[in-house]
């Protein structure tokens, strides 16, 4: 506090002493620290010369210190406050002295300033990479572990050194404190560092520009620490020096008013800063049921999880489908629509009044559940309703198509994403390092996984060698075929099968529907739903022994069986629509008879009551009483829902059978069996991912078949996901073992996702065919009374907006401005298209550009490694004679340098005839001609070995000169 | 460093949460996860390293056949023993996170598949690399002709300056076409 009472005093008193000095005063003063900076530096490299480890806990001690130093300053505040004041004093004075240097030098310091901010930022850059230029170091001269401690060293002193730079250049009081020794001097020099900071009004805007620079710089390099792969510790201390920097020069940006704006800008950056940062944390930890996926993602690896976060996903879409149509359809009509009782479709008809409250028929959603929100005839055509005029026929509608699109949006959107993450992941360029490199899966915790997936590596390993191998393996390739043909004939049997299976029992059903529901079994009024569940289950096992024929590779036959099941399930959800379709034209047939008869009816009575009392008030006959149409609409969504509910049964109990039941009796019945029926035959049961993802899509496409005729189906799939969440969660950690074949799950993500959105279009072209060709019942239902569903939006845009408005759309709609806006998007397709294509080419020919480069820098290192041998020799050879001229002059020549040279000539002998461009052997003989006077530069001097030793400096010289020309070719 | 959660100081939390890919609640957990990890009586030192062996007792790391090459990579321990400090093992949660680029992802892998240290991935490193994924069982283990074959496919692929090793660059240049590499890549506690 002290130090800052002193340096404001001190800024005041520069102040009043004009701006012109003020300048001046800093850049002198600029300088000043520059030169101490300088010889801090020097004690400080002697210092690092101790020992690197020492600097290590220098910077760790630096807190400590830095409260240490903090409470010195602060005892001698007071003296420093004086001797600051009269070194300013001292300071004008010299400046009195030398006004011709000013301006010089003050150039000269801005300079300074850049070049070191440019080194640092360089430094900072190199720190970086030093890890890299030390693994490259490392691998041009393989070297023991030696070499590598020391470059591993090298590295850290990179570093301290760039920390140092750093640290002189801003003065840092963490770095001047991380000394222990200082002197009384260097703490003056501290002082004084302190004063320059806060003294920010006293910069030119030259320095203030590259002051922000520099801080932006240290905001960037804050920002991108977290993906620097540094220790920690060295981390730790870069982000609170930089930290440091920037709150202490951040204030000092902006003069006057600005600089109160800049602070408070700086201020509410920060504050935003931690609050996205809570946001974040706040995100994370909404996310539903992560602690479990991550539990069984450990348990049983990323497949598994995939499933899961799969079904969270699902969820997720469920989720707001449910808000919409909670919220716009069913909510409104409840709260504001007319009430039950009030109109014919709101009321359960007399005839089925007395059961309408049994288990039985509620649990058939007939009775009081088919006359209520839940389905599409309860609702009324009534334009607007409530004080708030909602329109529902509209809202209804708008929902109806709303859905589909947030669910095209979503699907389309997603598998955009998961091609983006993946990139070009589909070349096969790197097969067997993608192998290596990415196919364990970390998160694997469980031995037994672990296992499993050690087993299964190898496999693929093996695999991918016998592949390698032989590419083609063509034993009794006829016989193969033939079994191949065959399997696909049984299967496609088995679909045709199981669709008549379908076709027959729906047809059935209508039959005993007809006779009336309460004179069959159970069994006859679920036969639909069961037959369909049942075949869902036991066809894929089916499919499953017949693929067993093909002998196709394990991914292959995973595909086709995936495959196979989703012609399944397609098939089967198929025939029940057409059946479905034929059951509303018999509907529709009945529907015109009792339209034809109610208007008998109504006639009938209005003559009995017009022949009763013709004054009397209209007759009011009970809602319940009103004879009524059929409704195809809730027929279609009983139809749904019933079928939701059965395949959420049935998926339960397979659940609870097939893997807990199982479960419990291999473990219990384990111990009083002939057999290990733990590792034997029926073992636990693995967690079948693909079969339950396809479950699942398919029950989505149910919903979004049906969701427009029984608004609360949403509802129940929401139930039933988060149902099975929890049941799955359980089953799968209490009686599953994890997978033997463990496949990857991003691999086949977009497969699932296209398979969805295959699902989604199939399942909306049914709705909207309904919608769109059917004309809607007479009597129940929001869209009841008009010819079409549709027609609500023209009703709309004739009644509510204005008459211009309706007029630009219809002239919008004509034939001949959609018919070029069509055009016109197909030509951007088509242009995309193109695009994207001349990318992927541009894409391949780089890729061929790249390893053509790479092959030519190879042999451009090659020939340049052999030119500089060359000139080696050259040299050696220019220096050699002088040697032998020594040789000569001296009686005892120096055998063993002699040998060493002729071995080191027949090493070059034999890399001239590996190399490619052998050297021209006159260049021996011509060489010494024209290097001649390079021996006489040691003319016949000292004797022996001593006289010998001179080749060697020329030789490195001549190399060293050479080198870089070379490189240049 | 203090010996609960509590303790972790709040300038600490947010400043771990500025250097790593870790949510704060990811934070507390693995300062929680860490201090079980300790004796009592380290409990009280600041600063304290934890010996490798009891960190390989975590379940996460536990059936990993890469965990004593993840403790030595992440380790700043001075004895090379693999030991970590709780910002080591801050260093290491931060590189396995979900949230981690693919470019320090695949740093840390290099490293971790380095075997020997040298800054280069050799024959030696991806033989050793091989023996790991196959597993310490005979019937897993590949036949040495089996071996020569795999780690010359290797090289073919990935060793673009054909200079017999495959180098950071090249590493990341295999690892970021690679569809599932950041996907597998996670160790969460």
């Amino acid at each position: 506090m002290a130090m800052l009472i002193a340096t404001w005093k001190h800024c005041v008193y520069v102040f009043s002493t004009g701006l012109e000095d003020e300048v001046d005063t800093f850049q002198e003063e600029h300088e000043r620290e520059r030169h101490r900076g300088k010889r801090r530096d020097g004690e400080r490299a002697k210092k690092k010369k101790r020992g690197n480890g020492e600097g290590r806990k220098r910077a760790s001690r630096a807190g400590r210190e830095e409260e240490k130093l903090q409470a010195r300053r602060e005892k001698k505040g007071r003296r420093k406050k004086s001797s600051s004041d009269q070194e300013a004093e001292g300071r004008e004075g010299d400046e009195a002295d030398q006004p011709t240097t000013k301006s010089s030098k003050a150039a000269k310091t801005r300079k300074n300033v850049k070049n070191e901010k440019t080194r640092k930022v360089e430094k900072e850059e190199k720190e970086d990479e030093a890890d890299d230029e030390e693994r490259n170091r490392k691998r041009k001269k393989k070297h023991g572990s030696n070499k590598k401690e020391e470059n591993v060293e090298d590295g850290n002193t990179v570093k301290e050194k760039a920390g140092e730079v750093k640290k002189k250049k801003h003065k840092k009081v963490v770095e001047t404190s991380s000394e222990k020794e200082t002197s009384e001097e260097e703490d003056n020099e501290e002082e004084d560092s302190e004063e320059k900071e806060v003294r920010p009004e006293t910069l030119t805007p030259e320095e203030l520009e590259m002051l922000k620079e520099a801080v932006d710089e240290r905001k960037k390099l804050i920002q991108g620490l977290r993906g620097k792969p540094w220790a920690m510790k060295k981390k730790l201390v870069t982000l609170r020096e930089s930290q440091e920097f920037v709150d202490k020069y951040e204030g000092a940006l902006g003069k006057g008013k600005g600089r109160k704006l800049y602070a408070y800008k700086v201020m509410m950056t920060k504050k935003w800063m931690k609050f996205k940062r809570d946001f974040e944390n706040f995100k994370t930890a909404c996310i539903p049921w992560e602690m479990k996926i991550k539990e069984i993602e450990s348990h049983f690896g990323s497949s598994v999880a995939s499933y899961f976060i799969f079904l969270r996903w699902m969820y997720g879409i469920n989720m707001i489908l449910f808000c919409l149509t909670f919220g716009l359809v069913m909510v409104p009509e409840a709260l504001m629509g007319r009430p039950y009782g009030t109109i014919p479709r709101k009321t359960v008809p007399r005839a089925e009044a007395p059961s309408a409250m049994d288990f039985a028929v509620l649990w058939d959603f007939g009775g009081y559940a088919q006359y209520s929100v839940l389905f599409y005839g309860y609702y009324n055509n009534q334009r607007a309703i409530g004080w708030l005029k909602f329109r529902m026929p509209l809202s209804y509608f708008l929902v109806g198509v709303g859905t589909v699109a947030y669910s095209y949006m979503v699907v389309i959107r997603t598998m955009a994403r998961n091609a983006n993450e993946s990139g070009v992941g589909d070349d096969n360029s790197f097969n067997f390092s993608w192998k290596m490199f990415t196919s364990w899966d970390y998160l694997i915790g469980n031995p037994e996984t672990a296992d499993n997936k050690f087993a299964s590596i190898t496999t693929i390993f093996k695999e991918a060698i016998l592949e390698e191998q032989e590419s083609r393996k063509d034993d009794n390739i006829h016989l193969t075929r033939f079994l191949r043909v065959l399997a696909n004939f049984l299967v496609l049997c088995c679909l045709a099968g199981s669709g008549y299976l379908i076709y027959f029992v729906v047809r059935r059903s209508q039959k005993f529907a007809l006779d009336g529901l309460e004179n069959h079994t159970w069994w006859e009024r679920n036969e639909v739903n069961m037959v369909m569940s049942l075949l869902g289950m036991f066809c894929p096992m089916l499919f499953d022994v017949i693929s067993a024929l093909e002998n196709y590779h394990p991914r292959v036959a995973l595909q086709w069986q995936l495959g196979r099941i989703f012609a399944l399930f397609l098939g089967n959800l198929y025939t029940f629509i057409i059946a479905l379709m034929d059951e509303i034209n018999l509907k529709r047939e009945e529907e015109n008879i009792v339209k034809f008869n109610i208007t008998t009816w109504e006639a009938s009575h209005y003559n009995i009551s017009a022949s009763e009392n013709s004054t009397s008030p209209p007759v009011t006959i009970q809602p319940a009483d009103v004879p009524r149409g059929p409704c195809w609409e809730t027929m279609v969504g009983q139809e749904f829902v019933r079928l939701i509910i059965s395949d959420t049964m049935t998926t339960y109990i397979t659940l609870l059978i097939g893997d807990f039941l199982r479960a419990v009796l291999v473990r219990f019945l384990n111990y009083c069996w002939c057999w290990d029926l733990e590792a034997g035959f029926p073992s636990y049961s693995e967690f079948d991912v693909s079969g339950n993802v396809l479950g699942l899509i398919f029950n989505q496409g149910m919903i979004w078949m049906g969701a427009f005729y029984a608004p609360c189906l949403p509802a129940l799939n929401l139930l039933r996901l988060h149902v099975s969440m929890y049941l799955q969660c359980w089953a799968v950690m209490c009686c599953n073992v994890p997978q033997e074949r463990v496949f990857k799950a991003s691999g086949s993500n977009n497969f699932y996702m296209a398979m969805l959105l295959v699902i989604l279009f199939l399942s909306t072209l049914p709705a909207i065919y309904t919608i769109v060709t059917i004309p809607p019942s007479f009597d129940c239902g929001p869209f009841s009374g008009k010819k079409r569903m549709f027609d609500v939006i023209q009703e709309t845009l004739e009644s509510d907006f204005p008459a211009w408005f309706s007029k630009v759309f219809s002239s919008a709609s004509n034939p001949g401005l959609v018919l070029p806006f069509i055009l016109l998007m197909v030509l951007a397709i088509y242009y995309l298209q193109s695009t994207s294509k001349s990318y992927k080419e541009a894409n391949v020919d780089l890729k061929k550009k790249l390893q053509t480069q790479n092959e030519e820098n190879k042999k451009k290192n090659k020939l340049a490694a052999l030119k500089a041998q060359m000139d080696l020799e050259e040299a050696r050879k220019a220096a050699s004679p002088s040697a032998e001229h020594q040789k000569n002059n001296n009686a005892s020549p120096d055998q063993e340098a002699d040998e060493e040279e002729d071995r080191g000539r027949s090493q070059r002998m034999y890399h001239s005839k590996n190399g490619r461009s052998p050297p021209p052997h006159r260049h021996y003989g011509q060489l010494p001609a024209t290097r001649a006077p390079v021996p006489r530069n040691y003319p016949h001097g000292n004797q022996g070995s001593a006289g010998y030793l001179p080749s060697f400096p020329r030789e490195n010289e001549a190399r060293m000169h050479r080198v870089p020309s070379l490189q240049r070719h | 460093m203090g010996t609960t959660a509590s303790q972790l100081g709040k300038d600490m939390l947010s400043e771990y949460q500025e250097l790593t890919f870790l949510t704060k609640q990811e934070i507390l957990l693995a300062h929680k996860r860490f201090t079980e990890l300790l004796t009592k009586d380290e409990k009280d030192l600041p600063n304290n390293r934890v010996p490798m062996e009891r960190i390989l007792t975590l379940p996460e790391l536990k059936s990993n056949p890469f965990r004593k090459r993840i403790c030595n990579v992440f380790s700043t321990s001075e004895y090379k023993d693999g030991g970590l400090t709780f910002e080591d093992f801050l260093d290491l949660l931060s590189a396995f996170s979900d949230s981690a680029t693919l470019e320090i992802k695949s740093h840390y892998a290099f490293r971790i598949f380095d075997f020997d240290d040298d800054g280069t991935l050799d024959c030696g490193d991806l033989e050793k690399l091989v023996n790991c994924l196959t597993g310490e069982t005979d019937d897993t283990r590949l036949t040495p002709e089996e071996m020569r074959q795999l780690i010359n496919n290797i090289l073919e692929e990935s060793d673009i300056d054909k200079d017999g090793t495959v180098n950071l660059s090249e590493f990341q240049h295999v690892i970021s076409r690679s569809p599932d590499f950041v996907s597998s890549f996670k160790i969460v506690l």
